[in-house]
């Protein structure tokens, strides 16, 4: 995540009502999809960007994972997705959010 | 199954993975409002 891009969601994030707020990722590798997780939970991981030290909490998700299809109407899951699903790496990127999610991105 | 009613939602794409525009798509058909949305690219 540029760091242009880690201050603009922290602007967004401090404007309010962050407890509605989530992370919806379309993320193409684990590596990418733990470091921008991290990145907005956490904080910048790599303490270069203006999120280091700033765990803004926001929990994140990823457009491939079960519970995250099940929520949105199959046609329009089919129409937007369609066979990425079948091309990224969806048991890698599942398998990093719960890493994060159980605090043991390290593992 | 993850509740997106009514939820904020920030969508980030990535150019090699899926864009946020398809993000965004999903996310207000299953009712969420998008307040952000980019699509990142790494060359």
């Amino acid at each position: 995540m540029d760091l242009e891009e880690q201050d603009a969601i922290r602007r967004v994030a401090e404007s309010g009502a962050r407890e509605r707020m989530l992370v919806l990722l379309g993320t193409p590798t684990a590596g990418s999809t733990l470091m921008t997780a991290l990145t907005l939970s956490q904080g910048d991981p790599s303490y270069a960007g203006p999120l280091a030290g700033i765990p803004l909490g926001l929990p994140s998700y990823h457009i491939l994972e079960d519970g995250v299809r099940e929520a949105i109407p199959p046609d329009v899951y089919d129409r937007e997705i369609g066979p990425l699903e079948f091309v990224l790496d969806k048991a890698g990127i599942v398998t990093a959010l719960e890493k994060v999610r159980t605090g043991t991105p390290s593992s | 199954m993850v509740d997106l009613r009514n939820k904020l939602v920030l969508a980030l794409g990535e150019r090699d993975g899926i864009p946020g525009q398809a993000l965004q798509a999903c996310a207000e058909s299953a009712g969420a409002r998008v307040v952000y949305v980019a699509t990142q690219c790494f060359v």
